[in-house]
């Protein structure tokens, strides 16, 4: 399960919808590194996660594209959570929607093993 | 009141080439009697299922696509279900998918043409703000 968390290197930017703008969103790989306000009472470093449909302008969340939906799933079948991969609301609700269409024809496991 | 639709349907593993395209033209008939156009066949090939259909371990995709009404989609789907070698099928409705992919298509041509029109009235402009 640990490695559903290294979703597409999350790469740092403002929120997803301002990066759908301009490509303001890959000045560099480090920004705000050391602590952004909120994160200072956590030990670790973390990085702000991103869309991966905003950044790279994927509208069209097919059912019929396994490979795709295969890196929201995880080991076993399940669909992973937006706080996990960094997916925003309405990307995730579509991305849902697919791999639940992809269940029903046999192209992703409900459950597997 | 006319839509799209996709329709797709496993057919099993051991049917032959011949025997598949015997069914899809089939298919394709009944869909066309029933006052459907079909505008696309597509076989997928050979898939391994991702859990196991009526015992079949892999089949054969066929994807179906579309315009027409939703009485004609139900007739074919009585159709796939009575039909022995097809295992599964799903139908999915997509114009309203493909309309908002047109209007996003059609945003985003706006908002990348426009950037060059607007970046050199900017510059001429910016040098009066600042003066």
């Amino acid at each position: 399960m640990a490695d559903e968390v290294n979703q597409e290197a999350p790469r740092e930017s403002g929120r997803p919808q301002q990066s759908r703008g301009a490509e303001r969103g890959d000045r560099g790989d480090r920004g705000d590194r050391g602590g952004s306000g909120r994160d200072q009472g956590r030990k670790f470093f973390r990085r702000k996660k991103v869309c991966r449909f905003c950044v790279e302008k994927i509208d069209d969340i097919n059912y019929k594209d396994v490979r795709l939906l295969q890196q929201f799933v995880a080991e076993r079948g399940k669909i992973v959570p937006r706080r996990l991969t960094g997916v925003c609301t309405p990307h995730q609700r579509r991305l849902t929607a697919a791999i639940k269409r992809a269940r029903n024809i046999a192209l992703l496991p409900f459950a597997a093993r | 009141m006319q839509r799209s639709y996709e329709v797709m349907f496993i057919v099993r593993p051991d049917l032959m080439e011949e025997d598949i395209d015997k069914l899809i033209s089939t298919l394709q008939t009944h869909a066309t009697n029933a006052g459907a156009t079909v505008s696309h066949v597509e076989k997928m090939g050979k898939r391994r299922l991702a859990y196991d259909v009526k015992k079949f371990q892999e089949g054969q995709y066929v994807l179906f696509t579309l315009a027409t009404d939703g009485k004609a989609i139900h007739e074919l789907e009585r159709r796939m279900r009575v039909a022995e070698p097809i295992i599964k099928f799903i139908t999915v409705r997509t114009d309203e998918e493909h309309q908002r992919l047109e209007k996003i298509r059609k945003l985003r041509a706006a908002r990348t043409k426009r950037p060059p029109a607007e970046a050199a009235p900017a510059e001429a402009e910016s040098p009066a703000v600042t003066a």
